[in-house]
C-alpha cells in the first residue's frame, strides 16, 4: 500500500509576446506545471505575413536577390547570396575565383559578426548578472565564491565577474561586443557594400572595386577581431560549463533529439561550377560540410539528395494547401522524381484568419525531412546555425584548410598570433545532446572556426588580386526557361532558394529561412516544430514561483535557436490557472 | 576663469533631467533591417543616446524589442502606459510599412503584444491609432515605413502603405511636427540615430523643429543626390562609363545605377563608421530611399532610359574633348615636379639667397 500525500498540482498557462533580443516576430504561449516543474505545452507563433514568393512572380529573375535581401533585417545579406548560388545556377556563370573569395570573405564577417552580437548583447543577457540575481539569487552567489579557469586568457576572475560583464549597457563585454559587432560590419561592407542588405553581392560575381586596399583594411580588422575571440570563447566555456556543473540536469533545457539541417556554406572556387549535376561533389567541397542528421546519425553530406528530401507540410498555418495546382517540376535536372511538396512546387496561398492555438495559430509553415528509410517526415532544427554546422562539419570529417580540421568527432583550430594575444589551439567536440547551452556554446567557437575560414579565403584573395587577377564578376545571359536552387547558410541556419523561371521571368520562387525549420507549428501529423519541442522538454530550474515567474529557462531555450522573425514573445504574469489538482506525490 | 556655474553647461544640465520615450515599433511590415542597422551607427551611436553623450540631452529610453532587456507583457507595458498617458514625452518610430488590415476579414497581417480582452494579436494599425494622438512626434524609419518600400510591390496581397499614406501626408503631432521620414532600405544608421538625437535636442528646446524637404525628409540629409556625392561623378563628366560589374572603377549608370535621380547621402556618409556604400564601392545605386522603390526601378540591373541618354550626351560631347584635355593636361604637365627641385652648388627655387 502506498502513502499517499496530497500535494497542489498547479498548471499555469502563459505567455511571452512579443520575445525580445531576437529579430522578428515571435510569441510563445505555454503551459506550465509548476508542482512538477516542468513545460507540459508549448505553441510557438508568429504575427507577421508579407508575401514576398506572391509579390516576385512575374519579375525578371535578376532583381531576386535585390528583393530577397529584404526578407530578413539580420539575415538579408545571407539571402542577397543564397538567390546569387541560386541565380548562378540558373544562368550557367561561374564567376571569377576573386568573385567566389569576396562572396566568402563577406559572408564569413558577417557570421563573425552576427554571432557576436546575438551571442553577447541579445542571447547571454538572460546568463547576465542582473537577469540571475532576478531568476537564481543562490546561483549568483555560488558564481561570486567560484574562480573562472580561464581568467588568465579573458580577464574575470569569477563566473560572477563573467555575469557582470554582460550586463546590458554597462557590462564590459557587453560593450565591447558592441564595438566588435561594428567593425566586422565593416568588414562585410568591404566586400558587401552595405550590411545588411548588400549592394554588391550580384549573381555573376561581387561588384566590388576589389584592390590591395581592400584587403589590407580586412586583414589589420580581422586580426583585431583574433584577439577578441581568443576571449570570448573562453569565457563562454567558463560561464556555460558552470551552469551545467551547478545545475544538475541544465542539459535537458531546450533539448531535442539530434535531428539537424545543415546546408554548408564557402564554397571552393576550384570546385564549385554551380551546376546541380555536379552539386554532389562541389557541395562537399565547402568549408562548412552540408548535412542532416536524424537520431544523432549523419546521414548524408549530398546536396542533391539534400534538395530531394525537402517537404513543406501545413497544418497549423494561415495558408490553403497547393495539391490543386499546377506542378511546375517533375524531374530534377537528374532525373530524379520531385514531390509535389518539394519547395519547387509550393505555392503560397495566404488565408488570414483569427488566431486559434486548437487549430490555426501561425503565419509560419512546417519544412520538414522525409525520410525515405522509415517513410516519416523528420522535424529537424537548425541548432541556431553554429550547431549544427559543426556537428555536420565534424562528423563527415572532409574539411582540412590548415587552419583548421574536421576529425570525425571535433573541429580542432589553430588561431594566429594577434596583435595582444599568442596563437591559440581549439578543439570543439561534438557534444552528447543537443541543448540550450551546447548550442550557446557552439555559436561562440563558430566565431573563432569563420574567422578562420575567412584568413584562408583572404589569403587566396590577396594572391589573385597581387597577381593582377582583380576581375571578381562574370557576365551571363538569363535563359528563358530553367530550374534552380541555391544552398547556403544564414548565421543561424539553413537558407535555400528555390526558383523556376518561364519566359525569361520568374514563375516561382521559394525561399526558405531557417525560421520555419524553427518556429514551425505542429505539422498535418501533428508533430510539433523544434522550439514548441524544445521548450516542452525544458525543466524549470528558476527560483521564482508562478507570481513572479520570468521564464528564465524556456527564454534560454528558444533563444538558443537564435530566433530570426523580426519579433518577439509576450509575457502574462497573471495567467490563467488552469486546473488545481491532487495527485499522490508519490506517483509524482 | 571659467567656473562650473557660469559655463555654458550649466544651462544645460536643467535639460538633462527629464526623461523622453522612444517606442520604437519594429513589427511594420518589415524585416526589422532598421534596427539592426541602427545597432552599427556611430555617429551617434546606441550607446551615445541611451547614456546621453550630449551635453543638454534629455535621458532617453529607447524602447526596442531587438535590444530590449525585459520579454512579453513587461516590454510591451510602455506601449499600454503611453496609450493611457503616462509616458511623455513619448516619440513614436514606426518600422515596416503598415498593411491594409481592412481587407483580411477576421485575420491580421502584423500585430504587436495581444489584446487581453480577445486574446487576439493587436494589430500595428490599431497602434498607431492608439498611439500617434499622443506622441510628441512620429518618426517613420526605413522606406517601407516611409512610402511602403517592397512589401508594398505591385501584385503584393497584404495592401501594404508607409505611415504617412495611412496617417496622411499633412499630418501633424501634438507638438505641430509632421511626420518624420528617414527612408533607405535599411536607413543609414547615422542618419537614424542622428534624427533621433535631433529630436531629443529639439524636444529639450535645444534645436528648432527638424526641416524637412516635401516627401518629408530631413532637408540637411537628403538634399543631394547620389550623384552629387559620388566618387564615380568623376567619370560620369568625363563620358567614362563602366562596362563591367567589379574590376572597372567607372561610372556604374550604364549597369543600372540609379544615383543620378535618387536623394540619398551614402556616398558621403559610407555606411558603417564611413566605410562601404553602393557606387562609392561598386554597387549600383537600386533607389532605396525613394518614394517610388522599387517598382519604377526594376529591373535594377538595366539602365534608367533617361540615365542612358544622359550618359550617351556625356559620352558623345564635351565629355570626351575634358577627359583628353585632362589627360594631357596631367601627363604633360601636373605630373612632373617644378625643375627647381634638384642636387647642385646652385639654388634653382627662386630664393635669392642672403649668405
Amino acid at each position: 500500500m502506498t502513502t499517499e500525500t496530497a500535494a497542489k498540482v498547479m498548471v499555469k498557462e502563459m505567455s511571452w509576446d512579443p520575445i525580445t533580443r531576437i529579430v522578428g516576430s515571435l510569441g510563445i504561449h505555454t503551459e506550465i506545471d509548476f508542482s512538477n516543474r516542468r513545460v507540459n505545452k508549448c505553441y510557438s507563433t508568429s504575427m507577421i505575413f508579407r508575401g514576398f514568393d506572391i509579390f516576385m512572380r512575374g519579375i525578371d529573375p535578376r532583381d531576386a536577390h535585390f528583393i530577397t535581401s529584404r526578407i530578413c533585417g539580420i539575415c538579408g545579406d545571407n539571402h542577397c547570396t543564397c538567390s546569387c548560388l541560386n541565380q548562378n545556377m540558373a544562368y550557367g556563370v561561374k564567376p571569377p575565383p576573386l568573385g567566389d573569395l569576396a562572396f566568402n570573405l563577406a559572408e564569413t564577417a558577417d557570421y563573425i559578426f552576427d554571432h557576436a552580437i546575438f551571442n553577447d548583447c541579445m542571447a547571454n543577457v538572460d546568463f547576465c548578472e542582473q537577469m540571475v540575481k532576478e531568476t537564481n539569487p543562490s546561483l549568483l552567489a555560488k558564481a561570486e565564491q567560484t574562480a573562472a579557469p580561464g581568467r588568465d586568457i579573458h580577464g574575470y576572475k569569477t563566473i560572477a565577474d563573467i555575469m557582470r560583464a554582460l550586463n546590458p549597457f554597462t557590462g564590459e563585454f557587453y560593450l565591447e561586443t558592441l564595438h566588435v559587432a561594428r567593425f566586422t560590419r565593416e568588414m562585410y561592407c568591404l566586400f558587401g557594400g552595405r550590411h545588411t542588405h548588400p549592394s554588391t553581392i550580384m549573381p555573376g560575381g561581387c561588384s566590388a572595386d576589389i584592390t590591395h586596399q581592400t584587403c589590407t583594411d580586412y586583414y589589420v580588422r580581422l586580426m583585431r577581431y583574433f584577439d577578441y575571440v581568443k576571449r570570448s570563447v573562453p569565457l563562454h566555456d567558463d560561464l556555460y560549463d558552470f551552469f551545467l556543473q551547478e545545475l544538475p540536469g541544465y542539459d535537458m533545457v531546450g533539448y531535442r533529439e539530434t535531428n539537424l539541417v545543415n546546408w554548408g556554406s564557402f564554397d571552393d572556387p576550384d570546385y564549385v561550377d554551380y551546376d546541380y549535376r555536379h552539386m554532389t561533389d562541389w557541395g562537399r567541397k565547402r568549408y562548412v560540410t552540408p548535412g542532416i542528421a536524424i537520431g544523432g546519425e549523419l546521414v548524408t553530406t549530398d546536396l542533391v539528395e539534400i534538395n530531394l528530401a525537402i517537404r513543406i507540410l501545413l497544418g497549423s498555418s494561415y495558408f490553403d494547401d497547393w495539391t490543386g495546382e499546377p506542378t511546375f517540376v517533375t524531374h530534377d535536372p537528374l532525373g530524379n522524381p520531385v514531390d509535389k511538396r518539394h519547395p519547387w512546387n509550393k505555392v503560397t496561398l495566404p488565408r488570414p484568419q483569427k488566431r486559434d492555438f486548437a487549430d490555426k495559430y501561425t503565419w509560419v509553415v512546417s519544412p520538414r525531412i522525409y525520410d525515405k528509410r522509415t517513410d516519416k517526415h523528420v522535424c529537424c532544427d537548425t541548432g541556431g546555425g553554429p550547431f549544427a554546422r559543426q556537428w555536420c562539419t565534424a562528423k563527415a570529417g572532409l574539411v582540412d584548410f590548415g587552419y583548421a580540421k574536421a576529425t570525425g568527432n571535433s573541429i580542432q583550430m589553430v588561431l594566429p598570433r594577434s596583435p595582444n594575444l599568442p596563437e591559440m589551439e581549439l578543439e570543439w567536440k561534438v557534444p552528447e545532446k543537443s541543448n540550450a547551452v551546447e548550442r550557446d556554446r557552439a555559436r561562440s567557437y563558430h566565431q573563432a572556426y569563420s574567422a578562420l575560414v575567412a584568413l584562408h579565403c583572404l589569403e587566396r584573395a590577396l594572391k589573385e588580386v597581387q597577381a593582377g587577377r582583380t576581375k571578381s564578376w562574370s557576365s551571363f545571359k538569363v535563359p528563358e526557361n530553367a530550374i534552380s536552387c541555391g544552398f547556403h547558410e544564414a548565421a543561424r541556419g539553413v537558407l535555400s532558394h528555390h526558383m523556376v523561371i518561364r519566359d525569361g521571368k520568374i514563375a516561382n520562387y521559394q525561399p526558405y529561412p531557417p525560421t520555419p525549420w524553427n518556429a514551425s507549428p505542429r505539422d498535418v501529423y501533428g508533430t510539433p516544430g523544434p522550439y514548441e519541442d524544445a521548450v516542452q522538454n525544458t525543466p524549470i530550474f528558476e527560483e521564482n514561483g508562478p507570481e513572479k515567474f520570468k521564464g528564465i529557462d524556456i527564454m534560454r531555450a528558444v533563444r538558443s535557436f537564435d530566433p530570426c522573425l523580426p519579433c518577439g514573445v509576450h509575457m502574462y504574469t497573471g495567467g490563467k490557472v488552469l486546473k488545481v489538482m491532487h495527485t499522490p506525490t508519490a506517483l509524482a | 576663469m571659467a567656473t562650473a556655474a557660469e559655463s555654458p553647461y550649466a544651462a544645460k544640465k536643467k535639460t538633462e533631467a527629464v526623461t523622453a520615450h522612444i517606442l520604437w515599433m519594429t513589427t511594420g511590415l518589415s524585416c526589422e533591417g532598421d534596427s539592426v542597422a541602427m545597432t552599427s551607427a556611430t555617429n551617434p551611436s546606441l550607446e551615445d543616446i541611451v547614456l546621453q553623450a550630449i551635453p543638454g540631452m534629455p535621458k532617453v529610453v529607447v524602447h526596442n524589442q531587438v535590444i530590449d532587456y525585459a520579454v512579453g507583457q513587461d516590454y510591451a507595458q510602455a506601449w499600454f502606459d503611453a496609450e493611457r498617458g503616462q509616458l511623455d514625452p513619448f516619440v513614436l518610430v514606426i518600422e515596416g510599412s503598415v498593411g491594409n488590415e481592412e481587407i483580411n476579414g477576421e485575420g491580421y497581417w502584423t500585430g504587436f503584444a495581444v489584446n487581453p480582452d480577445n486574446g487576439q494579436p493587436i494589430t500595428l494599425n490599431e497602434w498607431i491609432d492608439r498611439l500617434a494622438p499622443k506622441a510628441a512626434a512620429v518618426v517613420a524609419v526605413g522606406t517601407c515605413a516611409t512610402y511602403g518600400g517592397i512589401p508594398a510591390m505591385k501584385n503584393n496581397p497584404t495592401g501594404a502603405m508607409g505611415v504617412p499614406d495611412y496617417l496622411g501626408w499633412s499630418w501633424r503631432s501634438r507638438a505641430g511636427l509632421p511626420i518624420i521620414c528617414i527612408p533607405g532600405c535599411p536607413a543609414q544608421p547615422d542618419n537614424t540615430t542622428e534624427v533621433l538625437l535631433y529630436l531629443a535636442l529639439h524636444l529639450a528646446g535645444l534645436a528648432p523643429a527638424p526641416e524637412l524637404d516635401e516627401a518629408l525628409r530631413p532637408k540637411w540629409l537628403f538634399g543631394r543626390t547620389v550623384r552629387e556625392g559620388c566618387n564615380r561623378a568623376g567619370f560620369a563628366e568625363q563620358g567614362e562609363f563602366a562596362t563591367e560589374y567589379g574590376a572597372d572603377h567607372r561610372c556604374l549608370v550604364k549597369l543600372g545605377c540609379k544615383g543620378p535621380v535618387v536623394k540619398c547621402n551614402v556616398p558621403i556618409r559610407g555606411w558603417v563608421n564611413g566605410v562601404g556604400g553602393c557606387p562609392n564601392v561598386g554597387g549600383i545605386c537600386m533607389a532605396c530611399t525613394m518614394p517610388g522603390f522599387p517598382d519604377k526601378f526594376m529591373p535594377f540591373m538595366d539602365e534608367d532610359k533617361w540615365g542612358a541618354v544622359a550618359a550617351e550626351v556625356m559620352r558623345f560631347s564635351y565629355g570626351p574633348i575634358v577627359r583628353f584635355f585632362r589627360r594631357k593636361h596631367i601627363a604633360e604637365d601636373r605630373d612632373k615636379e617644378p625643375e627647381w627641385r634638384r642636387r647642385g652648388r646652385t639654388l634653382m627655387s627662386g630664393y635669392a639667397r642672403r649668405w
